[in-house]
């Protein structure tokens, strides 16, 4: 039966890859289907070589649940998960998210006014980026309470650092040219830096709005480890880990990846809207 | 160095404010603690202190004040409490005690390097597998980047589950976790790096009739360094942070994760600051050394950071 199990998952692994490699190599590898097709025929490989090695195998699910008994999970599941992600995602890691990305904003834009402040706050700032800081997730949790408020504290404060950073480098980022320019045009503080310095700063700001999507949801799912009322992605988690419902566990890591994925892409599709004009975004 | 100065007035903000925030934080318990002292305190009963908040207890009492930072269990303990308590963890205790922060800083810091080490290596050599391979770049390459809009940080309590239903416990299924964090973040950079060459630089190889591995060696590999050291930096401290977390959920003994988790549940805030501030010091020297070993070896290669 092992013998069966490997040889099965070779032959669909060299199937994947013959098909693969005949894509990649085909005159048709720059079109847009093929693009997407190679990488979902690789992640649908490795899907099928784990269904076949668990179930021939006869793997615990304790230990590794089949894919399909995952995809059952999900399906029966939803309304526990979807109560899950609304306590998580949207009142912890949005609220968050929005009260970090918010202070960040302005704390740049008050420092901008001195040169001083800048200097002082852009390399305090990349260094707190570096931490740990979703340690301070138990804190919180004893100051604000279980619910999603102390979450939503906890992200807050770790996107607050990366966003800070970018929006503070970003509202540096104009030429004497560009400066002179609008000052030849009578354009005091308010208007430079809504004509000007804001759109330029614009790139940047995106790149750190980006960067906090996956630290708002990380924020919010480790915040619960620490105490949580009994809904969330967090508390599922841990809950399912103890009693060993490891299909619960996945189900979420799912629906974790999923909410990742859409929040950065729509992150980077607003990006694109606003920073039309700049070479990044250009087709 | 012109931004000493700057640096050093905002940490003295910050430290400023901290201090000040001690007694409207800690008031209510001050005045508790205060009350079973037999001092007078305004209002008198806990019922009534309720009312108030943090500040208007503080105008109501202000002879308290000096004694908010005396607490025994502060809710937010003063910068000199959690200095003192990490000196006796650190300093005063012997490093093989249960009791030494700097054992539970070898625990968490030991998983971290060994998932550093395998993570990047294993990511070096995917990064070179896409880059010289097409069908690899095209299966492979969306996913790593994908990975990363991921909280692969959730999958950590099962993966300890995982290995230890298979019989792996203690330091490996850890150092599992952290190689997952930081490999992807050194497949990207490294993917980049490997491609910095430009045109013009390849063929300049191509007219010496250099093989293939000696363009590996002797162009992509040593263009590829700045961002090794930009992926290294992300992916050490995303380590720290797996190894961690790792140690959360899973009722770990030993650890900085386990520290904070004891002293939240004990109720002994001193020790899950000294915690957190041994973690934040134990980052931020390890980002410091990979920062110095970069400037050392692009200032010997002659080049500029990423």
């Amino acid at each position: 039966m092992t013998g069966v199990a490997f040889i099965g998952a070779l032959a669909v692994w060299g199937a994947g890859w013959f098909l693969n490699a005949r894509l990649a190599a085909s005159a048709l590898a720059g079109t847009r289907i093929v693009r997407l097709a190679v990488p979902a025929i690789f992640g649908l490989t490795l899907l099928v070589m784990w269904e076949l090695l668990v179930r021939l195998l006869e793997v615990s699910p304790i230990v590794l649940p089949p894919p399909t008994m995952i995809a059952d999970r999900f399906a029966n599941e939803i309304p526990t998960l979807w109560a899950d992600f609304v306590q998580t995602i949207i009142k912890g890691a949005m609220t968050g998210y929005i009260v970090g990305g918010l202070a960040a904003f302005a704390v740049a834009i008050l420092a901008d006014r001195s040169d001083f402040l800048t200097r002082g706050i852009l390399p305090e700032g990349s260094f707190m980026s570096a931490l740990p800081i979703v340690g301070v997730a138990p804190i919180f949790v004893r100051w604000l309470g279980s619910d999603w408020q102390s979450k939503a504290a906890v992200v807050a404060v770790m996107v607050f650092f990366p966003i800070l950073v970018n929006a503070v480098a970003g509202l540096r980022d104009t030429t004497a040219m560009q400066r002179d320019l609008t000052r030849t045009y009578g354009a005091g503080y308010w208007a430079t830096l809504f004509k000007l310095r804001l759109p330029a700063a614009m790139p940047f700001i995106f790149n750190g709005l980006k960067i906090a999507t996956t630290l708002a949801l990380i924020g919010a799912i480790v915040a619960e480890f620490f105490g949580s009322p009994t809904v969330g992605m967090g508390f599922r988690i841990s809950t399912s880990v103890g009693q060993l419902a490891l299909d619960m566990v996945w189900a979420e890591i799912v629906v974790a990846a999923l909410a990742g994925s859409a929040f950065y892409g729509l992150m980077a599709w607003i990006e694109g809207r606003v920073t039309f004009w700049h070479p990044s975004q250009r087709k | 160095m012109k931004s000493l100065l700057p640096v050093l007035t905002v940490v003295g903000a910050i430290l400023l404010f901290w201090v000040v925030s001690v007694v409207p934080m800690n008031m209510h318990l001050t005045a508790a603690q205060a009350q079973r002292d037999s001092l007078t305190v305004s209002p008198e009963t806990p019922a009534e202190r309720q009312a108030y908040s943090g500040l208007g207890l503080t105008l109501q009492n202000p002879g308290l004040i000096s004694r908010t930072y005396g607490l025994e269990r502060p809710r937010l303990p003063s910068p000199h409490q959690v200095g003192a308590e990490m000196w006796d963890t650190i300093f005063e205790k012997r490093i093989t005690s249960r009791r030494s922060l700097v054992y539970h800083g070898w625990v968490t810091l030991s998983a971290t390097l060994l998932g550093f080490v395998i993570g990047t290596g294993l990511g070096i050599l995917l990064a070179v597998g896409i880059v010289y391979n097409k069908a690899m770049d095209m299966s492979v390459m969306p996913w790593a980047i994908a990975s990363q809009t991921i909280p692969i940080l959730a999958l950590a309590p099962m993966i300890i589950v995982m290995l230890g239903s298979i019989g792996i416990q203690g330091l490996f299924p850890k150092a599992v976790i952290s190689a997952y964090l930081s490999f992807f973040p050194v497949v990207v950079g490294m993917v980049k790096g490997l491609r910095s060459p430009d045109v013009m630089q390849v063929d300049l190889l191509r007219t010496y009739s250099a093989s293939s591995a000696q363009g590996f060696w002797k162009l992509r590999l040593p263009a590829s360094v700045p961002y090794l050291f930009a992926s290294l930096k992300i992916g050490i401290s995303a380590a720290l942070v797996g190894a961690i977390v790792a140690e959360l959920p899973t009722g770990a003994r030993a650890g900085f994760g386990a520290r904070m988790l004891v002293g939240d549940q004990y109720g002994q805030p001193l020790v899950t600051w000294a915690a957190l501030f041994g973690a934040a010091i134990t980052a931020a020297a390890l980002v410091g050394f990979f920062s110095l070993i970069e400037r050392l070896t692009l200032r010997r290669m002659g080049m500029t950071a990423a």
